[in-house]
């Protein structure tokens, strides 16, 4: 019988728990994620019953727990990056290979929305399967006009019924025109989950943003 | 390097027991809630959502083996069951109706698997599992229409390579459905497409409605409620988000036009409505009722009657 | 007055007691263990496993008798018991120049190390039926080890039975296998197929493919569509040790055995003016004891590889979406079979545009001919 060591395989820092049922949590955080972009714009409530280590909020964890898994790799914006617990607690709960270059990335989660990347460095899928492209979680504070370095939109696209007025922060100052440059790639492009204490909105690569 | 087989051991495939397995061969087994395993719920769940995202698109996804046949509705059915939670109610119907033999089938698979609370109202249902029709009842807000679909590729009778059709809707290319709808016309005076009847949505993609009638197809412009379709034996997954552009095909000089019945229906008088003709003898007797079941008991129950009505459904004639 | 039919529920009901009614048949004769299903119609059991990708001949064996027989169905029942079993990864590959070797044969060389061993064959017997089988007693008795000589004869000197195809490699006569690139390979039931394919997506969808099917296409390469110039180089059934490593123990572990039969197809040769003439191949492999499906799947996946052997393309066989998309049999038979759901929407939709047509027609026409047209 060979001598069997288990001790690389026992982590040195024990990760938070996850969603308190991850059959339901996964299905609840999937549905709000699921209208947010059915319906652009317009937030769902998204209550969460998880503590993930700092700075990644209890939100962006849960959609990304809902999402993500082996088959989906993962990148983190520097600040994430710069947590060493944020890694482990991602890489414990979804198995997601974490990954440096944001062009490989199916997943990425932006806690510092005003320091974002820009959209053309992430995956925008292909002309025959623009689904091969990135979904963004960022972290936001609200979904108002009060919010910090808030941004007013106005929506139109489908999902939307007529025209719709949006606000959230903190967003950078010239959103809207990284989300028309995003839709004019159409139907290639990035898909943005906004996330926000207590709450979801969606911004599909589908929307037409202008500045409000 | 693992050892050589033993010559002498027994062949595996035929024990050399022959006493009969004692009791149930297998224990019990307990399937994860809706019957799909998370892992392949989050597959499915993600293929939703790049669906959503681009309204009409075709997103392919790992489909698994279900326990019914392929064409019997396991691409719906992986839709819903990804998609359903504790307090969902269920709704589903085949031909409009929520007591034919798939339609029963497959709720009784949810309620076994899920234990969600089902109804045959349109009103009270949170998802709709439909397989040919859309309901007469307006949807609301926050229900989902699921479609089973057999053939998700519009173009697949023009074009049967995947290949091919692939690149035509990447170029946007759809040349092809409008030359078909046209040769109806020139031969037979009319477009000869009476269900499966092809859209386009948002502007951009052409899609299979799945083959409700195209007197269906109104429904799916603007519709509040959020339409996903599954295709399980051709594992693709597409969507209509809510208040989206539906655009039936057609031409300037032969607009898009729906079927219309002559007579109301038999058993509560609706008309607009879409009907099931039902032989009544070998003498050319027939008549025409509701398609929707639904609808059809809500207006007799409302005190709404056709000439052959003949009492509340289950009710001795 | 009419009243509508309602009890789909009950219909079910009744329908599914008189199927378990039928299964059973007549309750005065003794019920089919699965044991003897298992020991009895072992080919059934090999080809559930084959098609429904499951090694596991007791399983195999309930899902024929739940079946009543219908191999399809029983396949069917496999799949999706298959679906729902955890997946742990992949296993290392089997080695089946280790097999501890059932039946051997080549029609390319007389002898050859290991020797021919017929084994357990349908070959050559007489199809004369109910000669003996089936009736009590009337076998002869054959020591089982006979079956494994070549192997005990290897094991006292030459090592494990080589493959023909090896022995031809040595020369550089064939083409060599590709190369394992120590990927995971790409798997069907995860990850849905786009076209073309690579080679571990081919043979996994021919390996799964319906045996009828493949047996029609392998054919048809034979008569001229899409010939191949096959030769079987070899046939080998027996028994392969699988095995897998597991990460978290960080060593192999063995499963345990599983029944395999090989074809190897040895078929037209290539050679360009760089390159010397070598023969090209084509490779089966199937759970049990399989051969016609092997033999059928080596000859379809010679054919569909026509690109890259810088060969015409025409025939059937050699087209990858036709050949690939068409051959599980659960798909093909849910599809064929959805016709008998109802379809009366649809119907409804087409009947009330001929009426109208015909209508339409009718009085274009005008009464006279259209009486005349009546006749």
């Amino acid at each position: 019988m060979p001598d069997i060591s288990f001790e690389s395989a026992t982590p040195s820092y024990v990760p938070a728990a996850g969603f308190g049922d991850p059959v339901f949590g996964a299905q609840a955080a999937f549905r709000a994620v699921m209208w947010a972009l059915s319906r652009p714009g317009r937030p769902e409530p998204l209550p969460v019953d998880l503590v993930p280590p700092a700075p990644l909020s209890a939100e962006a964890a849960a959609v990304v727990l809902a999402l993500c898994d082996h088959e989906t790799p993962l990148w983190l914006d520097p600040a994430l990056a710069a947590a060493p617990e944020v890694a482990a607690f991602l890489r414990f709960h979804t198995g997601a290979p974490l990954v440096a270059e944001p062009g490989a990335a199916r997943f990425a989660i932006v806690s510092n929305p005003l320091d974002m990347l820009d959209f053309s460095v992430f995956a925008a899928g292909s002309p025959d399967y623009p689904d091969a492209s990135a979904t963004l979680v960022l972290q936001l504070d609200g979904f108002t006009p009060q919010a910090p370095a808030a941004r007013a939109l106005r929506l139109e696209g489908p999902g939307v019924e007529g025209a719709l007025a949006f606000a959230a922060g903190p967003l950078p100052a010239d959103i809207a025109a990284r989300l028309a440059g995003n839709r004019a790639l159409f139907p290639r492009g990035v898909d943005l989950i906004l996330t926000a204490p207590g709450a979801v909105a969606g911004l599909p690569r589908s929307v037409v943003a202008r500045e409000a | 390097m693992s050892a050589a087989p033993d010559p002498a051991a027994p062949d595996p495939a035929t024990p050399e027991s022959d006493a009969a397995p004692a009791g149930p061969l297998l224990p019990e087994l307990a399937y994860n809630f809706a019957y799909l395993d998370e892992q392949t719920k989050r597959m499915i769940r993600r293929a939703i959502l790049k669906a959503i995202a681009i309204p009409g698109y075709q997103v392919p996804f790992a489909a698994r083996e279900m326990p019914m046949p392929y064409g019997w509705g396991t691409g719906g059915v992986q839709v819903t069951a990804a998609v359903l939670g504790p307090d969902d109610v269920l709704k589903v119907i085949d031909q409009g109706a929520d007591d034919t033999t798939n339609a029963v089938a497959i709720r009784g698979f949810f309620e076994k698997t899920a234990g969600v609370a089902t109804t045959t109202r349109t009103s009270e249902a949170s998802v709709i599992q439909t397989r040919h029709r859309i309901p007469e009842q307006p949807l609301t807000e926050r229900q989902i229409l699921v479609y089973q679909v057999p053939i998700p590729e519009p173009l697949r009778f023009l074009e049967p390579r995947e290949t091919e059709t692939r690149q035509l809707h990447a170029l946007a290319e759809y040349g092809l459905v409008h030359v078909k709808l046209y040769e109806d016309i020139a031969r037979h005076g009319h477009i000869a497409t009476t269900y499966a009847y092809p859209v386009e949505v948002a502007g951009r993609y052409v899609m299979d409605p799945s083959p409700i009638p195209k007197f269906d197809n109104p429904k799916m412009d603007d519709c509040p409620a959020l339409q996903l379709f599954g295709a399980g034996r051709e594992k693709r997954i597409y969507a209509i988000p809510p208040h989206t552009r539906v655009r039936s095909l057609d031409f300037d000089d032969h607009p898009f036009r729906v079927q219309r019945f002559a007579e109301p229906c038999a058993m509560c008088g609706a008309r607009g409505v879409y009907l099931d003709e039902v032989i009544l003898d070998d003498r050319g007797g027939r008549m025409f009722v509701c398609s929707d079941t639904d609808h059809c008991e809500t207006r007799q129950a409302e005190g709404h009657h056709g000439g052959m009505w003949g009492g509340a459904p289950g009710a001795a004639a | 007055m009419y009243v509508a039919a309602k009890g789909g529920e009950k219909a079910i009901r009744n329908a599914h007691r008189l199927l378990a009614k039928r299964r059973r048949g007549n309750p005065n004769l003794p019920d089919i263990t699965l044991a003897q299903i298992a020991q009895q119609l072992t080919l059934a059991v090999d080809r559930v496993m084959a098609e429904g990708s499951l090694f596991d001949p007791e399983l195999a064996a309930l899902a024929v008798k739940q079946a009543r027989g219908d191999l399809i169905e029983a396949i069917f029942l496999i799949r999706a018991f298959r679906t729902t079993l955890p997946r742990f990864g992949a296993s290392r590959p089997v080695d089946t120049a280790a097999m501890l070797v059932r039946r051997r044969v080549s029609a390319t060389f007389k002898d050859l190390p290991g020797g021919q061993l017929l084994g357990p064959t349908f070959d050559y017997t007489h199809r004369l039926l109910g000669a003996s089988a089936g009736v009590e007693g009337q076998y002869d008795e054959v020591d089982d080890a006979t079956d494994h000589v070549a192997v005990l004869a290897g094991a006292a000197g030459a090592g494990p039975m080589p493959r023909v195809t090896d022995l031809l490699g040595a020369d550089g006569l064939i083409e060599p296998s590709p190369a394992d690139a120590g990927e995971e390979p790409f798997d069907i039931t995860r990850t849905p197929v786009t076209y073309p394919v690579d080679r571990a997506t081919r043979l996994q969808t021919l390996a799964r493919g319906d045996e009828g099917y493949l047996l029609a296409l392998g054919y048809s390469t034979q008569r001229g569509f899409g010939r191949t110039h096959p030769f079987v180089g070899e046939i080998r059934f027996g028994d392969v040790e699988v095995s897998f490593f597991a990460e978290e123990l960080g060593f192999e572990v063995s499963l345990g055995t599983l029944q395999l039969t090989e074809c190897q197809m040895v078929t037209q040769f290539t050679g360009t003016a760089q390159a010397p003439p070598q023969f090209t191949r084509g490779y089966g492999l199937v759970f049990g004891q399989c051969e016609r499906k092997a033999m059928s799947m080596a000859l379809v996946e010679r054919s569909l590889r026509w690109a890259e052997l810088g060969e015409e393309k025409g025939a059937p066989a050699q087209d990858e979406e036709f050949v690939l998309a068409h051959s599980d049999n659960v798909q093909a038979t849910g599809f064929v079979e959805h016709l008998k759901l109802p379809h009366y929407v649809d119907f409804q939709a087409e009947l009330d545009l001929v009426r109208r047509m015909r209508a339409e027609r009718a009085a274009e026409a005008g009464p006279e001919a259209f009486e005349e047209a009546a006749e």
